[in-house]
């Protein structure tokens, strides 16, 4: 299995009861008249750290979107704790789900806190609109996030990787304990990217959030994920532990890529090689 | 039950072009809780108190100037009757209309700035004062000649120029509507809303009689001119209403700043909300300019001013309110002292305006909407 970096979390910490968050049944996902997600089923158990794998476009974020009730799907349906997410009330979701879209927009000017303290919108009404555990709990995300000495700082003048974190932070203080991450890791260098799937990891194994994440780095998401989902053309092709899923033929399925898998030297997760793109 | 108040330090961001976001005030009393920046307390209150100092002086000035004691004496129920109808009368009522005007405008722009999250987008930019216009010039021009031109004439202009208003607010919201309104398509549409006003205006102006032409071009600069209290009083009736609605829709407001997808996530209907905040925008417009013609760029340059004046993120909706009502009462007041001859208000802010708006966009690379 996976996350045994260095410093990483004891491989116990959040296991799984089995019990099922979050599902998609017979999903078909369409913009306009174009299907690009088909017959997609999906279970995601409470407390499991879940990768979506897959090359470029083919249908990740739309799937993300979907789970999180931000597109309707077009057949099929999306189960949050047991119930139809269409029909769970929008404020209901946000207070059970968060989701990071892979590009979200601070508006100019905007402040960490101020972002951060947008996470509490779900959570507040005209009446209460700045409550005691309101400030607590982003004082707590922006500490939790080291982004305590930049809370005053415009979002849009934060690096990449900071930028990132700051998200993170607000989606902590949403105070959901389900979140979908898409991309987190985009623009971001290496050692940044490790940094922000640190603290996903942390998030999942000290806070015991489910989390959904949408990566590229295969072997990031072989090191840090419990388990990965394979995605090609709008089609599920496979589900599973790392191990279970990275395998040469699969490489080959999805990526059309010609590759060695080798144990990661750190953490024993399979890691890819890549040898060369295959021509389909 | 516990009342606390506590002010929370916050640090000047250290870099240049960062807008400091001040001290926080935090009210806690019983269930009820809310968190102001001071200067988003200070401006708005500042800002009032000079339209009423404004205001004030505006009731002594003009063609028959009166003193302060008697204008407070007339005001207080007294004085003698010349001066009650001078004060009371003629000049109550046009600085009233003015005030409001101003406010319904700047308030109006700070809603259509936000939610679209372009600071181009206020209402003169989107066509709807134009409509305005049209339908205004059309009443003007048009009565005596065709029965259509019958009909909006027994309208009146103010009428007239409301369904104008709302006409093209029902264009734009249709056109622009994609499961959704995307801020970028609302300004194209806008735009191309604007230009097919301006076009049916010129239209109707190059067959119109020489006096209705240029009683329609008074009308257009937007003017507070014999202003009475048949405009302040549905006016001010009406933005009794679609204030504290406005004034609601700001929590929303700072979540509709983000994305849609980001804005749902948090728990906002997207769609609902942005429908509401246009159709409580659009009112606030048409009944402005019903009252005092499309009085140019207060809509578009006072959310602006509002926003650098209390820092933050989005134009602040209470302080553009009143920031918009300072300046048409400013602008009056010159225009009808200190300037030779009485010019139609709208020609002074735009005046102000149209230098405004190009010292933003050549200094700016921060626009906040
Ligand atoms: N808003 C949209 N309208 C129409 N088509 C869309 C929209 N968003 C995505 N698509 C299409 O749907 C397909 C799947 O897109 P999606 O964004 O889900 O891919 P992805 O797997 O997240 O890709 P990437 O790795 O590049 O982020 C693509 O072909 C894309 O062109
Ligand atoms: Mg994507």
């Amino acid at each position: 299995m996976t996350t045994s970096t260095p410093d990483a979390p004891p491989l116990s910490a959040p296991t799984s009861d089995g019990r099922v968050r979050l599902a998609a049944e017979g999903l078909r996902l369409a913009y306009d008249d174009r299907v690009v997600v088909e017959g997609l089923d999906l279970t995601l158990t409470d407390g499991s750290f879940t990768a979506i794998v897959g090359p470029n476009g083919c249908g990740k974020s739309t799937l993300l979107r979907a789970l999180g009730r931000l597109l309707r799907p077009a057949a099929g349906r999306v189960l949050l704790d047991g119930r139809a997410i269409q029909r769970t009330p929008t404020r209901d979701v946000a207070r059970a789900l968060g989701l990071l879209p892979q590009t979200p927009v601070a508006p100019a000017g905007l402040t960490v806190a101020d972002l951060v303290a947008r996470g509490r919108h779900p959570h507040q009404s005209w009446l209460r609109q700045w409550s005691a555990e309101d400030e607590a709990v982003v004082a707590e995300a922006l500490s939790w996030t080291d982004m305590g000495d930049l809370a005053d700082r415009p979002v849009d003048e934060l690096s990449g990787g900071q930028r990132q974190r700051a998200w993170i932070s607000m989606a902590l203080a949403q105070g959901t304990d389900l979140i979908l991450l898409d991309e987190p890791t985009t623009y971001l260098d290496l050692s940044h990217q490790i940094d922000v799937l640190e603290l996903v990891a942390r998030l999942h194994a000290e806070r015991g959030r489910t989390v959904v994440v949408v990566l590229h780095d295969l072997n990031l998401a072989a090191r840090y994920a419990q388990r990965l989902v394979a995605m090609r053309d709008g089609v599920l092709v496979a589900s599973g532990t790392p191990h279970e899923v990275l395998t040469e033929q699969l490489l080959a399925d999805v990526f059309d890529l010609e590759a060695r898998v080798v144990p990661d030297p750190v953490a024993g997760s399979p890691m890819v090689v890549p040898v060369r793109r295959l021509r389909r | 039950m516990t009342a606390t108040v506590s002010t929370v330090r916050q640090t000047t961001p250290p870099e240049p072009g960062g807008r400091p976001a001040g001290r926080a005030v935090t009210l806690r009393l019983g269930p009820v809780s809310a968190r102001f920046r001071w200067r988003a307390v200070v401006v708005p209150v500042v800002a009032s108190a000079v339209v009423v100092v404004l205001g004030a002086l505006s009731l002594g000035r003009g063609d028959y100037p009166i003193g302060v004691g008697d204008v407070l004496r007339t005001l207080a129920g007294a004085g003698e009757q010349g001066q009650r109808f001078i004060v009371l009368d003629l000049r109550a009522p046009r600085i009233l209309v003015g005030v409001l005007v101003g406010a319904a405008l700047g308030l109006a722009g700070a809603l259509f700035q936000t939610f679209a999250r372009n600071p181009l987008a206020s209402p003169d930019v989107l066509g709807i004062t134009q409509g305005a216009s049209v339908g205004a010039v059309a009443a003007i021009t048009l009565s005596g000649g065709s029965s259509a031109g019958e009909l909006l004439g027994g309208l009146g202009v103010p009428l007239a120029a409301l369904a104008g208003a709302l006409g093209a607010g029902a264009l734009l919201f249709t056109l622009a509507w994609r499961s959704g309104l995307d801020g970028f398509r609302l300004v194209l549409v806008g735009i191309a809303l604007w230009s097919a006003g301006q076009a049916l205006t010129d239209w109707l102006l190059t067959g119109a009689q020489i006096h209705d032409a240029s009683a329609a071009y008074v009308w257009i600069t937007g003017s507070l001119n014999a202003r009475s209290w048949d405009q302040a009083e549905p006016l001010l009736l009406s933005l009794a209403v679609l204030v504290p609605l406005a004034l609601a829709a700001g929590r929303v407001l700072g979540v509709l700043q983000f994305g849609d997808d980001t804005a749902r996530g948090l728990g906002v209907r997207v769609a609902r909300a942005q429908g509401a905040v246009v159709v409580v925008a659009v009112l606030l417009v048409a009944t402005a300019v019903a009252a005092a013609g499309p009085i140019a760029f207060v809509a578009l340059i006072v959310p602006q001013v509002a926003v650098r004046l209390t820092g933050g993120s989005r134009p602040p909706l209470l302080a553009s309110a009143l920031c918009g009502a300072a300046l048409v009462t400013g602008a009056d007041l010159l225009t009808r002292t200190v300037l030779p001859e009485a010019l139609p208000v709208g020609i002074l802010t735009a005046a102000v305006g149209a230098p405004y708006l190009l010292w933003l966009l050549v200094r700016g690379r921060r626009t906040p909407a």
